[in-house]
């Protein structure tokens, strides 16, 4: 086996600890001063991107791709952070990151982008990426990208991958009740969609840094305009329910007083 | 008025799991007439377990092939299904099996799909979806003109249809597996052993441990062994699922010493899971708001922090005790 194309799906989406406010723009739904949030890769995503230089490490003569969407200013600040961490070429499209997009047409988008990088090999592609994005938590790109590429193997909530010398490999799914789903599959290509997997995030390595901003630059440059929108979908509200409560604050009681009320709430 | 069919699939056992039937309901609540298709192990025997659900006929795939969760098989039978149907609108549980294989079946068949759908109307013949949006800190209504458009429903928003069963005389759907469907086998699935079992979906209340569990103590001390006993002690009497933060379950992948039972899988919020139980209880944790986004769905809260003005004190919780949750869940445990 002469190692892995390994092709990361992944994109921006607002900081967590950002406040969120929905507004209506011309293209539909947005966020409130959207393009000053600060962001970060998305979660699910990043973890893709560090099981996929694990296993690029581990598999001799692998490559790993990074393909993002969003708005080109944007991408250019998150990859001064997110190029530190491992090595990756970037594939960038200009397009919005929103959660309101519609899954269809960014699949399709990504599907593209990874279909036309050059000297692509179906035979050692795996297509890795989020299970869904802390943005539009639809979870369904993965396996449109899956299809629209004519991969038949597709994996959801994947927290393990271990590959067998032949290039077959084992995989973990994340199925209910906290249990896995164990599977093996022939080889590549497939399509897995990470949940947290079981890495650390990498620390920022300045050097890799500097090698990947190499190619980050020119990708941004030449990144092609994406029209990626709310597609077919017919938004009606969105909004932020109320949820506030009011909350009562025990300051004074004794512990056995609030033991003996947390135990009565418990059993009523 | 959209022809609708209910798409499920059966477990292991052959039986319907609790979201197919929370889907009957669901079919049964737009008031329209509607289809029934079951993929898996028995779907024609499971048909007949909800003959009596109103649906107009029933179609199974239950070749050996799709005995096993595996995303092309179940995707070209979910796909033949809808076909053979001829529905506009398809409903279907949002269970693990069908979020993997049913996006690729909706491609497949040129339909659109929307996921994680809380609710769901029709008037007029124009069906209207909600969902949330930014993990469960927006909540959109919208609708689309396409069809056929598939909509897997999040579990525990419809109740499960309860009714007689009989004879649904379901039509078998033919579908031809080519070997490049199998190239993935299942080999099984990896439960915790039944004592270290702490994810519960169906329990009535949630604990959540926070990172202040690993923290040193007033005696300036770490109580990591006590923090795991006082946990399961109380998992173990109250019947309680464990949710964790993220920071917890971060410390454990950094090489700290922590909790030993806990993982990813516990996490609850933006990244991790968003559970729906009756009751939660916070212990040790700040209550920010990417762990809180994931108490969405947990209708009453409580929660115990040293700190008065934790996330939780703003408006997050009904109750928040300012006291040591060593000392508490002692005590809790105690009574119960």
């Amino acid at each position: 086996m002469n190692g892995f194309q390994i092709v990361v799906c992944g994109s921006l989406v607002p900081d967590p600890l950002q406040t969120l406010e929905p507004v209506t723009t011309p293209q539909g739904p947005g966020l409130k001063n959207e393009t000053m949030l600060p962001s970060v890769l998305d979660p699910w995503s990043a973890h893709a991107l560090y099981e996929a230089a694990n296993l690029a490490k581990q598999a001799s003569g692998s490559k790993v791709y990074l393909v993002s969407l969003g708005p080109k200013a944007k991408l250019q600040q998150l990859m001064m952070t997110v190029a530190q961490k491992v090595p990756f070429e970037l594939v960038a499209l200009d397009g919005s990151a929103s959660g309101f997009t519609d899954a269809h047409g960014v699949a399709a988008a990504l599907a593209d982008a990874i279909a036309a990088i050059p000297g692509l090999d179906k035979s050692r592609l795996l297509v890795f990426g989020g299970c869904a994005s802390a943005s539009r938590d639809a979870g369904v790109t993965m396996q449109i990208v899956c299809e629209r590429l004519g991969i038949r193997d597709f994996f959801a909530g994947v927290d393990e991958i271990q590959v067998a010398e032949d290039g077959s490999f084992s995989v973990l799914e994340r199925i209910e009740g906290g249990e896995y789903l164990a599977s093996t599959c022939k080889g590549a290509p497939a399509v897995l969609a990470w949940a947290t997997g079981n890495l650390p995030e990498p620390p920022n390595n300045p050097q890799v840094g500097m090698a990947n901003m190499r190619g980050v630059m020119p990708s941004l440059m030449k990144a092609k305009p994406t029209p990626a929108g709310v597609g077919g979908i017919a938004y009606e509200t969105t909004e932020i329910p109320p949820q506030k409560r009011q909350t009562r604050i025990v300051k004074d009681a004794s512990t056995d007083e609030i033991a003996k009320e947390i135990v009565e709430w418990i059993n009523n | 008025m959209s022809k609708t069919l209910a798409l499920l699939h059966t477990q292991a056992d052959g039986s319907l799991p609790k979201a197919a039937l929370e889907t009957l309901t669901a079919a049964a609540s737009l008031g329209q007439p509607f289809d029934v298709a079951i993929l898996g192990a028995g779907a024609s025997a499971a048909a007949d377990t909800v003959q009596g659900c109103g649906a107009a006929a029933f179609h199974t795939v239950d070749d050996p092939a799709v005995a096993q969760p595996r995303y092309a098989t179940d995707a070209a039978a979910a796909a033949a299904l809808i076909q053979t149907s001829g529905a506009e609108l398809v409903l279907a549980p949002g269970t693990s099996r069908f979020a993997r294989s049913l996006p690729g079946a909706a491609h497949r068949v040129g339909a659109q799909i929307d996921t994680h759908i809380v609710a769901l109307s029709a008037e007029g013949g124009a069906v209207r979806a909600q969902r949330w949006f930014y993990r469960q800190r927006i909540l959109g209504a919208f609708s689309r003109a396409a069809r056929p458009w598939l909509l897997l429903l999040d579990t525990g928003v419809f109740a499960p249809w309860q009714g007689a069963a009989g004879s649904a005389g379901a039509q078998a759907v033919s579908v031809a597996f080519p070997d490049d469907d199998r190239r993935t086998a299942v080999t099984g699935v990896q439960k915790p052993a039944a004592d270290a079992q702490t994810i519960r979906p169906d329990a009535k209340l949630l604990f959540v441990a926070g990172a202040g569990w690993t923290k040193k103590q007033k005696d300036g001390q770490f109580h990591i062994g006590e923090a795991g006993a006082l946990i399961l002690d109380f998992l173990g009497k109250a019947q309680a699922s464990l949710g964790s933060s993220k920071s917890l379950v971060d410390i454990q992948g950094d090489g700290q010493e922590t909790l030993t039972f806990m993982s990813h899988m516990n996490q609850v919020g933006q990244t991790g899971s968003t559970p729906r139980h009756p009751k939660g209880i916070a212990t040790c944790c700040h209550g920010e708001e990417p762990h809180a986004v994931g108490w969405r769905f947990i209708n009453e809260r409580r929660a115990v922090n040293l700190d008065p003005n934790c996330g939780w004190a703003q408006g997050k919780a009904d109750v928040l005790y300012v006291a040591d949750a060593f000392e508490v869940m002692a005590k809790v445990n105690a009574l119960l």
